[in-house]
């Protein structure tokens, strides 16, 4: 298991927006996690990232607890992230958004820059290599140089993986990622999934796109009401009478 | 030869001016870097300019030595005000670092050690116009070089997003308080250099309407890059002249004309007077180029 998540319950005032929910993602999987509207998948990654403290419960990544970790140190255990509201850096082009987001693995020392070290120069062509391979293997090489703010709504979702892959995490965690996208850029995103777990990436996803979800993920927690409801392989979910009963309702509801 | 020896003997004042604004127009673009609305800057400078003062007339401190520390005292009071007020956003981080410029001219108006709301006077006028342009031209590279460093490419993420900004790893905290220091240090120094050119300073010229005034520098010239404020300096502390070279000597109409190029710029230019002469490039053409190849 690279990730074990033990009781988490958040509290939003009155309102509960996880109780207790505990389930584990192991090392190298591709893992949904789906639910409802309100289901609190996202208030979920939100506190897996550190960007929202949990009311209770524990995380465990790896061999540390990491429930009380601001998102800073989070990160730099290797866990990068994508938004439902896309939050990319609007001004910057797609290149440089790629460049900030390698913060956590290039130094970029300044006192070599001052001196115009000949080597400074060397890495900094390299990291930029770098960057604009992340570019082109998110279908973006041809953009590198545009405003993020100029990109269609699926060229946003995927400079944002984009972004998130900069500092080479090894839990991904992905918010929606095919939100909004048409059918062949889906296929497309679905692909480097793939070959991102191929390589031995963790990644956890959001999604609401059944068929994207069932095809790609090899195990789906189903969230409803902040509870899990059952976590297991696609074919098992697919039929398990409580999940089809919180998308589609009771049958015998008018009975 | 003659020609330019006459305009130094009319106009030096007014270029000696342009490069303290354009140093304390700097000073707030680092802090604006990283997405942080200061407004005080001017009191940082107070510091600077008050600091080095009292260390030059009452205790005999050499010039070199002062401008250190008027520069250091700055930092370290910009280091220990961050820590608190860098936890509050946009409005309200500059309403509390406009209260603390008004609690460093109230305190300067009422100690003795700093000559009261007469101000402090008798400092050797030691700054040269040449110094004044070395040390701009030292904090342009300087700048130039951070933007594109570690520090710099988190100063530019907080700016744009903070809260991905801190998903991808930047310690948000760290970052916003080094640029609010280093903005600090470049205040002080403007400020002591001031000190040291003008013979006499005073509380009411650290106040708030040099903290404003700072502002309109970078937001007429532009605060995206350092170019920027030192553009919106040069323009704004040489309009009057401008003005008077045109035969408008009224002082209405010098503020109506600075209002006026205030509204123009935000209307038609929001990235500021730079953005009508560069696009800001990043990258090399090379490695762009290298892209194409290898999506063909």
């Amino acid at each position: 298991m690279l990730l074990e998540i033990n009781q988490i319950t958040r509290h939003f005032g009155g309102l509960c927006a996880l109780a207790g929910v505990s389930f584990g993602v192991e090392s190298g999987s591709v893992h949904g996690l789906i639910g409802p509207n309100g289901a609190g998948k996202t208030t979920l990654i939100n506190i897996l990232s550190g960007i929202t403290p949990a009311t209770s419960g524990s995380l465990r990544l790896g061999d540390l607890q990491i429930e009380t970790f601001p998102a800073h140190k989070v990160a730099a255990l290797g866990v990068a992230r994508t938004f439902q509201n896309i939050r990319l850096f609007p001004a910057l082009t797609c290149l440089e958004n790629v460049i900030a987001g390698q913060h956590l693995v290039a130094p970029r020392p300044l006192l070599p820059r001052l001196m115009c070290l000949p080597a400074a120069r060397r890495q900094e062509e390299a990291y930029q290599k770098q960057s604009l391979e992340i570019l082109v293997r998110v279908g973006l090489g041809d953009r590198a140089d545009l405003p993020a703010q100029h990109l269609s709504y699926g060229e946003r979702r995927r400079l944002e993986i984009a972004r998130a892959l900069a500092s080479r995490p090894r839990l991904l965690l992905l918010d929606e990622p095919v939100a909004g996208m048409r059918r062949q850029e889906m296929m497309g995103v679905a692909e480097l999934i793939r070959s991102l777990a191929s390589e031995g990436m963790t990644i956890l996803l959001i999604e609401h796109n059944m068929a994207f979800v069932m095809e790609l993920c090899s195990r789906i927690t189903v969230l409803n009401f902040g509870s899990v409801i059952t976590t297991g392989g696609p074919s098992e979910v697919g039929i398990h009478p409580e999940v089809i009963e919180a998308y589609l309702g009771k049958t015998d509801h008018y009975a | 030869m003659a020609q330019l020896t006459y305009f130094f003997a009319v106009y030096g004042s007014l270029v000696n001016f342009i490069g303290i604004n354009a140093l304390l127009a700097l000073s707030l673009y680092v802090t604006l870097s990283a997405g942080q609305l200061s407004l005080g800057n001017a009191a940082f400078a107070g510091i600077g300019g008050y600091t080095a003062g009292i260390l030059t007339t009452q205790f005999g401190f050499p010039y070199s030595l002062s401008l250190l520390a008027g520069s250091l005292a700055a930092a370290l009071v910009g280091f220990l005000l961050g820590l608190p007020v860098l936890r509050l956003r946009g409005v309200f981080l500059a309403i509390a670092t406009l209260s603390f410029g008004e609690v460093v001219r109230i305190a300067a108006i009422n100690l003795k050690i700093t000559g009261g709301a007469e101000g402090l006077m008798g400092m050797p006028t030691h700054t040269k116009t040449g110094f004044i342009y070395l040390v701009i031209i030292g904090v342009c590279y300087f700048l130039a070089k951070l933007r594109y460093s570690k520090a710099g490419w988190s100063f530019e993420s907080i700016r744009e997003d903070e809260t991905a900004a801190a998903a991808m790893g930047i310690n948000t905290t760290y970052y916003k308080t080094l640029a609010f220091t280093i903005g600090a240090f470049i205040a002080g120094l403007a400020g002591a250099m001031y000190a040291h050119l003008s013979y006499i300073i005073t509380p009411g010229e650290f106040g708030f309407s040099a903290a404003v005034n700072l502002l309109i520098y970078c937001i007429v010239g532009g605060s995206r890059v350092w170019v920027g404020p030192v553009l919106g300096a040069a323009l704004l502390t040489a309009l009057p002249e401008i003005l008077r070279g045109t035969g408008i000597t009224a002082g209405p109409i010098r503020m109506f004309v600075n209002g006026l190029i205030l509204l123009i710029v935000i209307l038609f230019l929001p990235n500021g007077l730079v953005s009508l002469f560069q696009r800001c490039r990043t990258v090399d053409a090379g490695v762009l180029a290298g892209a194409e190849i290898e999506e063909k």
